[in-house]
């Protein structure tokens, strides 16, 4: 099969602007053959260049004495966390893969992110999830299609989280219209490692043999990443075959195997394939290198017969990884592939001119400067639109709700309902280091071959990005922070997945600027490193674009398992606080959305400093052993916290917030923030107010655990209650009857 | 001093709770456990095997299909003739099922869902080695997380492996009533888990290793490990 001639029309199906192929020709100085401009078109992509996102990103806090590898530097950051120890983590999207085919986009969404992770050296210990779909209530066919996505994307991520043996122990989703057509899905997994250990996506020594091993190449996912660069439209469903296919089962051995290699002195450097393939893993290894790498296509195993080497190149099959071996250990390689039954070959060599050149037998068919490919790409700054803050909500404008019905339908409405629907169909518990099961503020998880407590949450009130992008990515932090606090857990450091619409758009683009700027001023409020992450944009569906939803992941570590704290009551008699004061914003709330149908006002304001005060103080409590339950308030406010945390306990709580000249539904449902609910013992509570007064925080008593099953709450001269199991089954029901119609 | 148990956690490709077991059983002082690759053929010199949870070869035609032809299962299966202690845990008992080590199969669940979640185990015969140190009608909270495991038989197999008493567990509500509200996965009499004629094979969906720390949610499956540690002591004590 002959290759077609490079035309303008050509050109423009391969994605590049007439600008960036004359940048081609310059670096060339000749025409590309058809095989170079796949493999431009893809390296330039959104996906793989970051070429609109890049200049912004530089604004992110990356660095600290903690950081062993930084953001952009690998696959994934590293941290260290004591006694010779390290984490990987990261988050990645795979968003347009899962809107065009649910299951498969997101299992290899998971899968992916999992080999980011043992790229780096470190064996994968769990996994978290953020999804966000439109509305999956009613009868319409778009509610039909986004239940379809959601069943699709979950049982997607069980499939291969499962199958490969990794928990998935904490995440979010949620609901909302701008979703419809674009869901998100944000994997995250982490991994644990030695210092020494690290390994690095380098193509070093020349003449080293290049391995490639894993999985053959077939034809699925042709050029995934440059599909991931563009907006879905009517017609993304002939992209289906840009949508990779997952075999967990095969990673798990190229995990293992990978992981059994590299503890041996064989490897000089090891660079997954994931978006781009082949083309990238090579290029990307040469440029880190300083050198250049050389393969031959024929040598590369392959599923199909008569692939062409267009195809063999832009290939995303999954489960494959490059591996450039010391010369004279390739046994090693043999030995180990041999015993874990996957294919390997060698396919070329690194070499000393900082060409990526590829062969098919005898004639080469690319021959590019490997750095141009992946340093040297496209660079836009875009314009960001003006912006004019939302004014505050006029909270005469919004009829007073009767909070008795209010609540019932906030634990029911899909966004905040129970998501054990959701996890009961991951294997949350694999590897036995689960110490908090899913559903409370963060995952709690122990390491056992490091002796190490983790702890980690994933956050991102959309609504609040899209009314202010800068504060809802601050919040989106403060959040994680809060999160990680109330379970006992310091910060470490924080990966982001930047999920936005099409940056040519100044509007859009200023989200993006926006939400960048709000992580970097929260990551140096707490003082933790970005350490990587992954920016996806274009998500926009002929119904609009998306809520900018920049995705915060933060790890944490606890010192003591003494200190690890839930969310949910322990004893009737306990004694229950407020931290924090409630104030009476109720612009972006969710009762405002879900109540009233109004997505506007400001999103409540944050302070880091008072944050960071209410944190430490919960920390310093919670270290003295003088806490039984502490949870934050979010989305739903004050009251949804206290009944969540009476759920799956068999308790009940008396509740009453004293005088007050606020509306009812203001102080139950507004989402000040910086808040945070806890229980102690009645034996405790001297210790405790003395301890938080002299922390200086604000903080009130504000009821008692109850033996009865009646969430009672008084404001002012109102008085609410509802029986527990009630509430508790409207929130466990709302998803499972919603799916099981 | 010599160790009380010497245990092989067969690692099938696929496998993913062999180091949990491998951890679970060092747990317990007098064991020693030890990793075999399936591609191994002798068993030699230890007392008992444990068939860990996992997806051997990905579930790929049928749960346990593949593995139960891997060059180790010659010598499980030696061993289970022999009378040495086998332990199948999830996919482990998948495997033990389809080498026809144990009565039955596991089909999907009835709710086509994969399932991971605490929930009730009665003990139903504690005159089994696996058994010994819990008492009859005792209600252990042991996790499951499984996609195929709705245990089924043909009537008669049923019949028998109810007369014989190798029913060990079976999945029950808070109180120990075996109720169809308490049954995950549809399983023909609520069964979790069932021995062979011989009391020496015993395969079971829950994860008993996933419970033997309490940090990491109970300890209701210490008591099927430390059965097996005293049956062993027994054993050598004669």
């Amino acid at each position: 099969m002959s290759n077609p001639a490079i035309t303008p029309e050509l050109i423009a199906k391969h994605g590049l602007t007439p600008e960036e192929y004359q940048k081609v020709l310059d670096i060339l100085g000749r025409e590309p053959s058809f095989e170079e401009l796949g493999v431009f078109s893809v390296m330039w992509s959104e996906h793989c260049s970051y070429k609109n996102s890049r200049p912004e990103l530089r604004k992110f806090p990356t660095t600290g004495p903690s950081v062993l590898v930084k953001a952009g530097e690998e696959n994934a950051g590293v941290i260290d966390i004591g006694d010779g120890w390290a984490v990987a983590f990261k988050i990645e999207s795979h968003n347009h893969p899962s809107a065009v085919e649910p299951f498969q986009g997101a299992a290899t969404g998971v899968g992916g992110i999992i080999r980011d992770i043992f790229t780096m050296g470190a064996r994968p210990v769990f996994l978290m999830d953020s999804l966000r779909f439109g509305s999956i209530e009613g009868d319409s066919e778009q509610a039909k299609t986004n239940r379809r996505l959601f069943a699709g994307v979950v049982a997607g991520i069980a499939h291969y989280g499962n199958c490969i043996g990794l928990p998935t122990v904490a995440g979010e989703v949620y609901f909302d219209e701008s979703y419809s057509g674009n869901p998100l899905v944000n994997a995250f997994c982490l991994g644990i490692l030695r210092h020494e250990q690290i390994a690095r996506g380098a193509a070093e020594g020349i003449g080293n043999p290049v391995f490639y091993v894993g999985a053959e190449t077939g034809r699925d996912g042709l050029a995934g990443a440059a599909f991931a660069s563009r907006e879905l439209t009517e017609e993304s469903k002939a992209d289906r075959p840009a949508v990779q296919v997952g075999d967990p089962f095969r990673e798990k051995l190229l995990l293992e195997a990978c992981l059994e290699l590299l503890a041996t002195d064989a490897v000089a450097g090891i660079q997954d394939m994931g978006a781009a393939g082949l083309t990238c893993s090579t290029c990307e290894t040469a440029s880190r290198g300083g050198t250049g790498v050389e393969i031959d296509i024929q040598l590369v195993p392959q599923r199909a017969k008569g692939q062409t080497p267009y195809e063999v190149l832009l290939s995303e099959s999954q489960e494959r990884m490059l591996v450039i071996v010391k010369k004279g250990q390739e046994d090693v390689v043999k030995r180990i592939f041999e015993k874990w039954d996957l294919p390997y070959a060698e396919i070329g060599k690194v070499t000393d001119d900082g060409k990526m050149r590829v062969r098919n037998g005898g004639d080469f068919v690319v021959d590019i400067p490997a750095r141009s490919l992946a340093d040297d790409g496209p660079l836009y700054f875009r314009e960001a639109a003006p912006f004019t803050p939302p004014s505050a909500l006029d909270l005469s404008t919004v009829p007073q709700a009767d909070p008795a019905e209010v609540l019932p339908k906030l634990l029911g409405h899909p966004s905040i309902a129970s998501k054990r629907w959701v996890w009961r169909q991951y294997d949350h518990m694999v590897r036995t280091g689960t110490a908090v099961l899913p559903g409370s503020d963060a995952a709690v998880f122990i390491v056992r071959e490091a002796n190490k407590i983790l702890a980690a949450a994933t956050d991102c009130n959309a609504v609040y990005c899209r009314l202010d992008p800068t504060v809802g990515a601050r919040i989106a932090v403060a959040e994680c922070a809060r999160n990680l606090a109330c379970s006992g857990a310091v910060p470490l450091g924080v990966t982001d997945n930047l999920n936005f619409g099409n940056p040519h758009k100044p509007e859009n683009f200023y989200q993006l600027r926006a939400a960048v700027e709000g992580i970097s001023e929260g990551c140096r409020a707490f003082n933790v490193p970005v350490t990587g992450g992954n920016v996806s944009l274009y998500n926009e569906s002929p119904a609009g674009t998306i809520d900018p939803t920049p995705t915060i992941s933060m790890v944490g570590r606890i010192d003591d398992a003494a200190h690890i704290t839930t969310q949910s009551f322990k004893e009737a008699g306990d004694q229950i606080y407020l931290l924090g004061e409630t104030g009476d914003e109720l612009g972006a709330s969710h009762y405002l959305l879900a109540i009233h149908g109004r997505k506007e006002g400001a999103p409540p304001a944050l302070d880091f400093d008072k944050e960071k005060a209410i944190h430490a103080a919960l920390l310093g409590v919670i270290r003295k052993g003088l806490v039984r339950s502490a949870h934050d308030c979010s989305e739903g406010g004050l009251a949804v916290a206290i009944a969540e945390s009476n759920f799956g306990t068999n308790l009940g709580a008396a509740i009453d917030l004293g005088a007050t000249d606020q509306r009812p539904d203001v102080v139950l449902f507004n989402e000040t923030q910086g808040r945070i609910v806890l229980s102690t013992k009645v034996s405790d509570t001297d210790a405790l107010e003395k301890e938080l007064a002299a922390s200086g925080v604000p903080f009130r008593k504000i009821g008692e655990v109850t033996a009865k099953q009646e969430l009672s709450l008084k404001t002012g001269e109102n008085s609410y209650s509802w029986p527990v199991s009630s509430l508790e089954k409207t929130f466990e029901g709302a998803i499972p009857s919603l799916m099981e119609s | 001093m010599a160790p009380i148990m010497k245990v092989a956690v067969i690692q099938f490709p696929g496998s993913n709770c062999d180091t949990d077991c491998e951890a679970a059983l060092k747990s317990f002082s007098g064991v020693e456990a030890s990793i075999v690759w399936h591609k191994e053929t002798s068993l030699a010199g230890y007392d008992a095997i444990v068939l860990p949870g996992g997806f051997s070869y990905g579930d790929y035609l049928r749960c346990g299909s593949i593995a139960r032809f891997s060059p180790i299962m010659g010598a499980v299966r030696d061993a289970a003739n022999a009378g040495i202690l086998v332990l199948g845990i999830c996919n482990g008992f998948q495997i033990l099922c389809e080498a026809g080590l144990l009565p039955g199969t596991l089909q999907r669940n009835t709710g086509l869902l994969f399932r991971c979640e605490h929930l009730h185990l009665r003990v139903d015969n504690t005159a089994t080695p696996f058994t010994s140190v819990l008492h009859k009608g005792q209600v252990l909270d042991i996790p499951i997380a499984h996609g195929e495991g709705n245990y089924f038989a043909d009537q008669e197999t049923l019949r028998q492996i109810e007369e014989n008493g190798q029913v060990l567990l079976r999945y029950c509500d808070a109180s120990g009533n075996v109720t169809p509200e308490a049954n995950p996965n549809g399983s023909l009499g609520n069964i979790a888990g069932i021995c062979s004629h011989g009391r020496n094979v015993f395969g079971l969906m829950p994860h008993p290793e996933r419970v033997c720390d309490s940090l990491l949610g109970g300890t209701d499956g210490r008591g099927i490990f430390q059965s097996m540690i005293e049956a062993i002591q027994k054993t050598k004590a004669k």
